[in-house]
């Protein structure tokens, strides 16, 4: 933070703009070529057998890089703008999670619903 | 700066009466954040749409028949390239380099370019075997959620482009420090959206 221009950041000590060390980089570098090679891996060569729990590895593996990216490379903490980055970011977090799982569950069930076969069509007469 | 009101009986109170000083681009981290965020609600309702049409395959071609995952990979490390090469760009900035800061933006550039490339040669191959956006539901929602992030690409790209040509003629100043920073932002938000593309799209696609 030391070239910082003084005058363009005025009071902010905290500020959000933090830009990391050379070492922080190779290490979210290095942890983001192992978190992409992994799932590649796992779905080309099949080493786990089922698809079920190689899409549950590959998920787990995907949300970790997330992490890994926003702590290396966007240089997230609670500290960032006293705070308020943090908050933005959990407020949309929420609101992806309400949109992703809301969505599929919902049109799971909406598929599940509308299937020829699945109810007895008389019964719904 | 503060006034104080003091009653007899109480604690002293004080309020701040005076405006703080709002010094130029000083909350524009934070308002450029708040513009990611947005971006990343209109990649989320993608993603949902993507996630409920992406079996739909309308007796069309299916993940299996079109992606090629060793592709997938390349266009993946590019992309990860240009983020590690940007951060190098930023670590330059710090230390007032310009040359070097310019070199490394245009290292950047080169691995955005590759990317888009790579994005639009297998583009061009699904649609060249009849796997158009019109073909159904599942090439609609893919071409709509991995489309828009190219086009972020892009935009981020030609930014990238104006800002080299700022930093050449104005030099390293306070506020091309602070649009080479919200670029940095932006870039490293389209690294993590495409984690999110490789899984659900890609290899979760394999996996149907």
């Amino acid at each position: 933070m030391s070239s910082h221009d003084t005058t363009a950041h005025g009071h902010h000590d905290d500020h959000g703009a933090a830009h990391g060390s050379l070492g922080g980089y190779l290490i979210g570098f290095g942890l983001s070529v192992v978190l992409t090679a992994i799932p590649f891996w796992l779905v080309m060569t099949d080493t786990l057998g089922d698809a079920t729990l190689t899409a549950i590895a590959i998920m787990a593996l995907a949300a970790v890089q997330i992490v890994v990216h926003m702590i290396y490379f966007l240089h997230m903490n609670f500290r960032s703008e006293g705070g308020w980055n943090m908050m933005a970011m959990v407020f949309t977090l929420i609101l992806v999670v309400i949109t992703l799982a809301g969505s599929l569950w919902v049109m799971y069930h909406l598929n599940a619903n509308m299937m020829p076969g699945a109810h007895d069509m008389r019964q719904m007469l | 700066m503060s006034a104080s009101v003091t009653n007899a009986s109480e604690t002293p109170v004080f309020y701040e009466v005076d405006e703080h000083p709002h010094p130029e681009g000083h909350s524009t981290a934070l308002g450029f954040w708040v513009y990611l965020m947005s971006d990343c609600l209109i990649f989320a309702v993608l993603f949902a749409t993507f996630g409920v049409l992406g079996g739909n395959y309308a007796a069309g071609p299916g993940p299996r028949d079109l992606f090629d995952l060793p592709l997938v990979a390349l266009n993946t490390s590019m992309l990860l390239f240009s983020s590690i090469t940007y951060g190098f760009a930023m670590l330059a900035m710090d230390r007032d380099r310009k040359a070097q800061t310019q070199l490394w933006l245009i290292i950047t550039g080169l691995f955005g370019l590759a990317f888009l490339s790579i994005e639009l040669y297998e583009f061009h191959h699904m649609i060249e075997i009849g796997a158009t956006p019109q073909r159904s539901a599942f090439l609609s929602a893919f071409f709509t959620l991995v489309g828009t992030h190219g086009l972020h690409v892009t935009f981020g790209i030609i930014w990238l482009v104006t800002l080299m040509v700022q930093v050449q003629r104005r030099g390293l100043i306070a506020a091309n420090k602070r649009r080479l920073m919200c670029l940095s932002m932006f870039w490293h938000f389209l690294d993590v959206v495409w984690i999110g593309v490789f899984t659900f799209v890609y290899l979760m696609g394999m996996l149907r």
